[in-house]
C-alpha cells in the first residue's frame, strides 16, 4: 500500500495529497512532514545527497510496511530527494492517512525516526570555503528506542 | 565479493566499489574488515575508526560480527544521515 520514491526532482506536496485522498473517503487525517534543506549561519552553498541505489527503496518500503503493520493507515507516501539541493530546498517527504489523528501522526513520526537512522543516504554540505560531511546524531539513534516495546 | 562504498569512505579509499575474492579465513564482516585494513593504506586509516564503520549485505543492515560469502553484495558506510 505505501508508495515510495526516490528521485533527484522536486516534489509537490498539494499533488501528492490529492492522491492519497483521490477515492477513499474514509480518511479522516492526514499528516505530512517535509524535511528541507538549512542554512542556520547564512554559510551553506549547497548540499549534496549521496544513496544507495537499490537498498534506500528496499529500506524505505521495510519501514513503510512496518509503520502500516503498527497502525491502522489508509495511505503512506513517502519521496526523498538526491543530488545537489540548495537552501530551502524540499529534501523528504512523508504523508501518512488514516480515519483517526493519532495514527497518523505517530506512523509519521516512527518514519521518520527509522528513516534517519536506517535509510541509506549521505548528505555533504558546501559553503564558499569548506566542504564536509554531515555527522550522524546520536539523538537520531536514541529516537528509536521509544517505539521498541 | 561485490565490495560498495558510500560517502567519505568511499573518498577515502578512491573507489566506489571493487570485487574481491574471500580469502578463505575471512568468515564474518569484522574478519573482511581486518582484512582490508591488513592490505594497507589507504584501507588501515579509513577503517580504522570501527564505531563509525557500517556494513550491509546484500542490502539489508548488518552487525559486525554477520557472516560473509563470497557471492555477497557488501556495502561499507558511516552512519547514515538522511531526512
Amino acid at each position: 500500500m505505501a508508495s515510495i520514491s526516490v528521485q533527484s526532482e522536486d516534489f509537490d506536496i498539494g499533488a501528492e495529497i490529492d492522491a492519497l485522498k483521490q477515492g477513499n473517503t474514509s480518511i479522516g487525517a492526514i499528516v505530512t512532514f517535509t524535511g528541507t534543506v538549512r542554512d542556520v549561519g547564512s554559510t551553506l552553498k549547497t548540499m549534496t545527497l549521496e544513496h544507495y541505489p537499490g537498498m534506500t527503496e528496499t529500506e524505505l518500503n521495510r519501514i513503510a510496511e512496518e509503520a502500516e503493520t503498527r497502525w491502522p493507515l489508509l495511505g503512506c507516501r513517502v519521496i526523498h530527494r538526491y543530488g545537489t539541493l540548495e537552501p530551502g530546498d524540499n529534501i523528504v517527504l512523508v504523508i501518512t492517512t488514516s480515519s483517526h489523528r493519532e495514527a497518523a501522526f505517530e506512523a509519521a513520526d516512527y518514519l521518520m525516526d527509522f528513516l534517519k537512522s536506517n535509510a541509506p543516504f549521505w548528505k555533504k554540505e558546501q559553503s564558499a570555503t569548506d566542504t564536509s560531511w554531515v555527522d550522524a546524531k546520536d539523538k537520531d539513534s536514541v529516537a528509536l528506542d521509544r517505539w521498541r516495546e | 565479493m561485490e565490495l560498495k562504498y558510500f560517502s567519505w569512505i568511499r573518498e577515502g579509499i578512491g573507489a566506489a566499489e571493487e570485487t574481491l575474492k574471500k580469502p578463505d579465513e575471512v568468515t564474518s564482516v569484522t574478519d573482511l574488515l581486518n582484512h582490508l585494513c591488513s592490505l594497507g593504506e589507504p584501507y588501515r586509516t579509513v577503517l580504522k575508526e570501527r564505531v563509525f564503520v557500517r556494513v550491509a549485505v546484500n542490502q539489508t543492515h548488518v552487525p559486525h560480527d554477520h557472516d560473509i560469502s563470497d557471492d555477497d553484495e557488501i556495502a561499507i558506510f558511516p552512519p547514515v544521515t538522511g531526512g
